[in-house]
C-alpha cells in the first residue's frame, strides 16, 4: 500500500514537471541586521518583477516563477554562505537576485555562485572589489562601482571650494572601498584628507570617532556609512559637539530619513546616490505603488531590474541553465533592440521568443559595462531647508 | 585662555560623551549583576529587555503625545518611563514563571539557564521588532540642549566649543538618583536585606523564613526597571533602533565583569571605566596639545578607533588575569 502510494506520488510529481517549468529563484537579501529596513524594498523590488513574469506565462513557454527568500544578515558572510548554500543546494535555484552587501555577495559568490555555476545579480553591492574578482561569468551587477562614486563625490567637493575634509567610514566593504576610492580620486585631484577612520554599525556610542574627527579638523566630514546606522549616529554626534558643520554624503547615507532627522541641520551639507531619472524610473514608482510598496526606497529598483534581466536571459537562452543563459544577460541589457520598460516584461519575452532583440532600461536605465555592472547615473542632492533636493544628474 | 581651550575640548569631545554612556552602560550593568547575584546566571536576555521595555515607553510615549500632555523642556518619555517599567516586569515575570522557574526547582547548572536566557533573548528580539518595528525612532521631544556649542561659544568667548544636552544631563542625574536608592534599598530595607541574604547563601535564607519566589520576584523587578531606565536614556540620547540593543549587551557584560560580577557598586565603575577606556585611549591629543604649546604634525593618537571594543576587552583580560572576581570583588559561580 505505502509502496502504491509513493509510486502514484512521485508518478504526479513527474506528471507536473514534464508540462510547464517551475523556475526557482533566489533572493538573498539581508532582511536581518544593520540593513533590515531597507532590505524590504529590495525583496519587494525583486518579486514584483517574478510576479510579473510568472503571470504573464510567457517565459520558456508558460514557466511558473516561484520566488526562495534567504536572509544574507548583511554582514555575517559564513551565514550568507550558508543561505545561498540553501538556495542553491535545497531549493535548486536558477538564478539568485542578490547579495545585497559587498562583503558578504563576494562570500557567497565565491564560495557558492562560482563553484555551483549560479548567476548572482547583485542589486546593491558596490564595492570596487566586485569589479575584479574572478566571477567566471557568473556575477552582474545593477549598481555601479564606488570606484566612480568616489571620483563623483571628489569633483562636487572640490567644486564647492572644500580643501580639506575628515573621512569616516563603516567598517566593511563597501564602506572602505567607497572611502579609499574618495580619497585617492581627493588627493589627486589636490585636496588634502585630514584623517581616514573607521567606525562600526549598530554600536552602542560613538563618542570616540567624533572626538577623533574633530580633532583631526577639516572643513567638512565625508560620511561613507548608512543613514538608519553609524553613519547618522557620527552626525548626530558631531553635530551636537560642534565638530563638523558640512557634511558630504555618499549613496548609503542619501535617504529622506536623513533629512527629516536633521531638518536644517544639514543646511550645508550635499552628496549623490546612484540613481536614474526618466520614464522607466517613474513607471517603475508608479508599479510598486500598486503593489503596495515604496518603489524609491533604496536599490528596490536595482532589484527588479537583476530580477529581470535573470528571466529575459533565461528566454533569450532558451532555458532556465544558468550555465548557459548568463552569457545573454550583456545582450539583454544593452543595445540594440527595443527598449523596455517596467511592466512591459511579457511583450519583452514576446519579442524575445520571436527572436527579436531587445534592450532593457528598467527601473534605473540599466547599461551594463564589462565587466558586468552598471555605469552609473550619479544623482546630486542637497539637504537645503530642511528637505532632500536633487541639484542635478552627472 | 589656552589652557582653558584645552580643558573645553576635552570636557566637550571626551568626559561629558563618555559620562553620558558610561552612565548608561552602568545602569544597564547594574540589571545584569543583580540578576548575577541573586539568581546565579548571566542573563543573555537583558539587553532585548531594554529594547522591549523602550519600545513600551516609546508607544506609550506617542499616547502622551497625542493627548497633548507634555513635560516641557524635559521629555515626555519621562512620564512614560513608570508604564513601560510595569509593562515589561509583566513580562519579564512571565518568562521567569515560564522558563526559569523550571530551571530553578530542578537546581539545574548556572549554565543551562543562560542558554535559556539565550532563547529569551531571541523570542523578546523578534516580539520587540513585532510590536515596534525595525527603523530607527527618534522620540526625544521638549528642549534638546541646556547650552550649545554657539551659545557657550559667545558666552566665554573661547575657541572651542562646548555642549551640554538635556539627555545627556538627565541620563548622569538619573543614573545618580537610582544608584543611590538601589544601595539604599539593598542596604537599609528589609526587602533589600532578604535579597543580600538569598545572594549570601540559599539555604540559611530559606531557614530564616525568606521566601524565595518573592526575592526572586523582586529581584526581575528592580533589575526591569534599571533595564527599561537605562533603555530609554540611552534612546533618548542616541535614538531607538532595536538592532543597537542586542549590541550594546557586549560593553553590559564587559562593564559587570570588570566591576565584579555580582557586585552593584562595580557594576556602576566598570561601566565608566568600560565607557571612558573606549572614548579616551583612541583620542588624538593633536589640539589638545597644541593649545598646551606643543605642535604637532602627527595626530597623537594611541590607538585608531576601529581598536576601541579591543580596548575594553583588553582591560576585562587584564583585570580577569589578576583579579578574577573583577575590580570590586564579585562572586564566581
Amino acid at each position: 500500500m505505502k509502496k502504491l502510494l509513493l509510486a502514484s506520488v512521485a508518478g504526479m510529481v513527474l506528471a507536473g514537471t514534464a508540462g510547464a517549468e517551475e523556475i526557482k529563484l533566489g533572493i538573498s537579501v539581508g532582511l536581518t541586521g544593520p540593513l533590515e529596513s531597507i532590505a524590504p524594498g529590495i525583496q519587494k523590488g525583486a518579486e514584483l518583477a517574478m510576479k510579473q513574469v510568472g503571470e504573464s506565462g510567457k517565459l520558456l513557454g508558460g514557466a511558473t516563477i516561484a520566488p526562495v527568500v534567504a536572509d544574507s544578515t548583511c554582514v555575517d558572510a559564513a551565514a550568507a554562505v550558508a543561505a545561498v548554500e540553501r538556495l542553491v543546494t535545497a531549493d535548486k535555484v536558477k538564478g539568485i537576485v542578490g547579495g545585497m552587501c559587498s562583503g558578504e555577495t563576494i562570500a557567497s559568490l565565491e564560495k557558492v555562485g562560482v563553484p555551483n555555476g549560479v548567476v548572482m545579480i547583485s542589486p546593491s553591492a558596490t564595492s570596487p572589489a566586485l569589479s575584479t574578482i574572478d566571477d567566471k561569468g557568473f556575477f552582474f551587477r545593477t549598481s555601479p562601482s564606488d570606484a566612480r562614486q568616489g571620483e563623483v563625490m571628489a569633483d562636487s567637493v572640490l567644486e564647492k571650494g572644500i580643501k580639506s575634509v575628515a573621512v569616516t567610514y563603516t567598517n566593511n566593504d563597501y564602506g572602505k572601498g567607497l572611502a579609499d576610492s574618495f580619497a585617492t580620486a581627493y588627493k589627486a585631484k589636490g585636496g588634502t584628507v585630514t584623517m581616514v577612520a573607521a567606525h562600526d554599525d549598530g554600536k552602542a556610542d560613538y563618542s570616540a570617532e567624533v572626538a577623533a574627527l574633530a580633532a583631526a579638523g577639516g572643513d567638512a566630514l565625508v560620511v561613507a556609512g548608512y543613514a538608519d546606522q553609524g553613519g547618522s549616529g557620527v552626525i548626530q554626534g558631531a553635530l551636537d559637539t560642534g565638530a563638523f558643520e558640512t557634511f558630504v554624503l555618499p549613496d548609503g547615507m542619501v535617504n529622506e530619513k536623513l533629512a527629516e532627522k536633521f531638518g536644517t541641520q544639514l543646511d550645508t551639507s550635499f552628496g549623490q546616490n546612484p540613481s536614474a531619472e526618466g520614464e522607466g524610473h517613474d513607471k517603475f514608482v508608479a508599479l510598486a505603488k500598486e503593489a503596495g510598496f515604496d518603489g524609491t526606497s533604496a536599490y528596490s529598483g536595482e532589484s527588479y531590474d537583476a530580477a529581470a534581466l535573470i528571466m529575459l536571459a533565461m528566454e533569450a537562452a532558451k532555458t532556465s541553465d544558468p550555465k548557459v543563459w548568463k552569457d545573454k544577460v550583456m545582450d539583454v541589457a544593452n543595445a540594440p533592440g527595443e527598449k523596455i520598460y517596467p511592466g512591459d516584461l511579457p511583450k519583452a519575452l514576446e519579442l524575445l521568443a520571436a527572436g527579436k532583440d531587445i534592450d532593457y532600461v528598467g527601473a534605473t536605465a540599466v547599461e551594463l559595462l564589462e565587466p558586468g555592472e552598471s555605469a552609473g547615473v550619479y544623482r546630486m542632492v542637497d539637504f537645503k531647508g530642511g528637505k532632500l533636493n536633487v541639484v542635478g544628474y552627472r | 585662555m589656552d589652557i582653558l581651550n584645552a580643558l573645553v575640548a576635552l570636557l566637550n569631545f571626551v568626559v561629558i560623551p563618555a559620562a553620558a554612556y558610561g552612565a548608561q552602560l552602568a545602569l544597564g550593568a547594574l540589571g545584569v549583576t543583580l540578576i548575577y547575584g541573586i539568581l546565579r546566571f548571566s542573563n543573555f536576555a537583558h539587553g532585548d529587555t531594554m529594547a522591549l521595555g523602550t519600545a513600551f515607553v516609546i508607544l506609550v510615549t506617542w499616547g502622551l503625545q497625542a493627548l497633548g500632555v507634555s513635560l516641557g523642556p524635559l521629555p515626555t518619555a519621562l512620564l512614560a518611563l513608570p508604564v513601560g517599567i510595569a509593562l515589561t516586569s509583566l513580562v519579564v515575570l512571565g518568562t521567569d514563571r515560564g522558563i526559569y522557574r523550571f530551571y530553578r526547582r530542578k537546581k539545574s547548572e548556572p549554565i543551562i539557564l543562560v542558554m535559556a536566557s539565550v532563547g529569551v533573548m531571541f523570542i523578546m528580539n523578534g516580539v520587540t521588532r513585532l510590536v515596534i518595528g525595525v527603523d530607527e525612532i527618534r522620540f526625544d521631544d521638549g528642549a534638546r540642549f541646556l547650552f550649545s556649542v554657539q551659545q557657550f561659544k559667545a558666552w566665554s568667548g573661547l575657541t572651542e566649543g562646548l555642549s551640554l544636552r538635556v539627555s545627556q544631563a538627565l541620563t548622569l542625574v538619573i543614573t545618580a538618583l537610582a544608584c543611590w536608592a538601589l544601595f539604599r534599598f539593598l542596604a537599609r530595607s528589609k526587602a533589600g536585606k532578604a535579597m543580600r541574604a538569598y545572594a549570601d547563601n540559599e539555604d540559611l535564607a530559606l531557614l530564616s523564613g525568606i521566601e524565595p519566589e518573592r526575592v526572586v520576584r523582586l529581584t526581575w523587578i528592580i533589575a526591569t526597571a534599571l533595564a527599561v531606565t537605562a533603555g530609554t536614556l540611552y534612546g533618548l540620547d542616541k535614538s531607538f533602533k532595536a538592532f543597537n540593543y542586542f549590541q550594546i549587551l557586549l560593553p553590559i557584560f564587559a562593564a559587570s565583569i570588570v566591576g565584579g560580577l555580582g557586585n552593584p557598586l562595580g557594576a556602576v565603575a566598570g561601566g565608566f571605566i568600560v565607557a571612558f577606556s573606549e572614548v579616551a585611549v583612541t583620542y588624538p591629543w593633536k589640539k589638545v596639545a597644541g593649545y598646551l604649546g606643543y605642535q604637532s604634525d602627527g595626530l597623537l593618537q594611541l590607538l585608531s578607533t576601529e581598536y576601541k571594543f579591543a580596548v575594553s576587552f583588553v582591560i576585562l583580560i587584564v583585570v580577569l588575569l589578576f583579579r578574577p572576581t573583577g575590580l570590586f570583588r564579585g562572586k564566581s559561580y
